[in-house]
């Protein structure tokens, strides 16, 4: 087959895209920290650094206690359902500022000024104007995250091929076509990027939603352990919420992997 | 009755407002010219002198500033959807999506035209069989060679059947070798599907290669040379051409 060296070969078995070395790093890196911790843990008093087995021992009461479990659930559910609420609105506002250059001139100066109020605000003003628990968080979500996903929307649709663009229109496709065709796929990937940055963002916007105005959830069993001082269980639920994160990246990384497995890759960057 | 023109230009002129506002630029002035059903023309002429506009009118990408542009009888930017299924297209790039395998990208055509999911991969497949990609239908672009994918736009664009189909220098970014192949192919398939043909080149010996008719443009784009070309010509005639074209060609440049 003719192709260049290294592009479009399958990766080498057991080094996908350098994941295994990618996991020895991890497992080295996090096993370092703990043991850095837990030293710290024989000098510094209790309550400012707990064991790293007292922590794990409150990390299995969180995954075996129905209560705990059910404020993580919750709290993946707020943070996935804003999420997806900026993901959709994001994209409705993106598609017609790309169309129309002089409404995109209108609307960048309010995502702008949005990108400039702190979460807080938001909680704030959420609390202020809305009575329902959920849909508070719901909107406070949902305003933090969306003007990230509609600039990563709007980026990706303005770095569509003319190229393609003209020979696809030349088929004469209908609307809908186009978009399934074309539009579709040259905007996935900014939207799974979109998604995977806005995660880490929203992960951190529910849980102050959540410390200030909620009854349950990650950020709720947070502000309990700050009152009771529980350094153990402070850490153990910021684990519970930094898991969660990296289970969802894992999962869109693996949407990634095979959605755009038609990229090629270079063996020097493996 | 003659016929009526498969292509048709009458008076045809196109500018392109500057974007710094200054006098409109024109990339076509004042071009008419008539194609049967079944001619395969070759357009020539310099760099700029308005080939790819004369092609993105035809293809109804663009809309005329002035004059008449009428495809089999339509126009090809106001009746876009009429001309579903039939314009085919090889661009100087081979222009193929990147997350489409070759079968999928011959098969776009088809799809677009509604033609069931198993019928048009079978023909997409008998396509790219004609021209020996068989073993690289599920590659995609990346993983292919710039002739390979210069042979699936190809396949692309007949595999259509399209009545009209139009070439923008398909050979241009091909190494000589895999260009002369692919051409014999191209000739080969045109004379076999009968399909009116407009092909765009600056090559002279390309033109004369492929033309059964060749037109030279001058910039702004008018016809400044025309004329027919056939098989049996002998090499002195040929060589008389080729002098004429090159002496428009000068007198253009200036």
């Amino acid at each position: 087959m003719a192709v260049a060296d290294g592009e479009g070969a399958p990766p080498p078995a057991g080094r996908f895209f350098g994941f295994t070395r990618f996991r020895y790093e991890s497992v080295v890196a996090l096993a370092g920290l703990a043991v850095v911790w837990q030293i710290a843990s024989l000098f510094v008093p209790h309550f400012l650094f707990p064991s790293v087995p007292e922590i794990a021992t409150r990390l299995v009461e969180i995954f075996t206690s129905w209560n705990s479990l059910f404020d993580m659930l919750a709290t993946s559910a707020r943070i996935l359902a804003g999420l997806a609420g900026a993901f959709v609105f994001g994209t409705l506002l993106a598609m017609p500022m790309a169309r129309s250059p002089s409404f995109a001139r209108y609307v960048y100066p309010l995502l702008n000024f949005n990108q400039g109020i702190p979460a807080l605000s938001w909680v704030v003003i959420a609390i202020i104007w809305f009575r329902g628990i959920e849909f508070r968080i719901f909107f406070i979500m949902v305003m933090t995250t969306l003007p990230a996903f509609t600039f990563q929307v709007l980026d990706a649709y303005r770095a569509m091929s003319k190229d393609l663009f003209e020979m696809t229109l030349a088929f004469r496709p209908t609307r809908l076509d186009l978009l399934r065709t074309l539009i579709w796929p040259t905007v996935l990937p900014g939207i799974l990027t979109a998604w995977k940055v806005n995660l880490g963002n929203a992960s951190r916007v529910v849980v102050v939603a959540e410390l200030v105005g909620a009854t349950g959830g990650v950020g709720y069993e947070l502000l309990q352990q700050q009152q009771v001082f529980d350094m153990a269980g402070a850490i153990a639920w910021t684990l519970v919420l930094v898991i969660f994160v990296l289970v969802v990246q894992g999962i869109i990384t693996l949407i990634e992997t095979r959605a755009l497995r038609y990229r090629a890759f270079a063996e020097h960057a493996l | 009755m003659s016929a009526p023109p498969e292509i048709l230009f009458e008076g045809v002129s196109k500018s392109f407002p500057r974007r710094d506002g200054g006098a409109a630029f024109e990339a076509i002035h004042d071009l008419s010219f008539a194609v049967g059903r079944g001619e395969l023309v070759a357009i020539l002429g310099k760099t700029g002198c308005g080939k790819s506009t004369t092609f993105n009118l035809i293809s109804g990408l663009i809309q005329p500033s002035r004059g008449r542009v009428a495809v089999q009888g339509h126009d090809p930017y106001a009746d876009f959807a009429w001309f579903r299924g039939k314009i085919g297209i090889v661009f100087q790039n081979d222009r193929l999506m990147p997350w489409r395998t070759a079968i999928e990208n011959v098969a776009l055509g088809l799809e677009l035209n509604k033609m069931p999911q198993k019928e048009r991969l079978k023909l997409a497949a008998s396509w790219l069989a004609r021209l020996g990609l068989s073993g690289h239908a599920n590659d995609y672009p990346h993983a292919l060679s710039g002739g390979m994918r210069q042979r699936v736009s190809i396949a692309r664009a007949f595999a259509g059947k399209p009545d009209i189909l139009l070439c923008d220098e398909p050979f241009s970014a091909l190494d000589e070798h895999t260009g002369n192949a692919l051409r014999r192919e191209f000739r080969d398939l045109l004379r076999e599907t009968g399909a009116t043909a407009i092909f765009i080149t600056h090559s002279i010996e390309e033109a004369l290669w492929l033309g059964a008719r060749l037109m030279v443009f001058e910039r702004p784009a008018r016809i400044a040379y025309e004329t027919a070309l056939s098989a049996d010509m002998s090499e002195a005639e040929r060589q008389a051409v080729r002098g004429r074209i090159r002496e428009v060609l000068s007198v253009g440049g200036k």
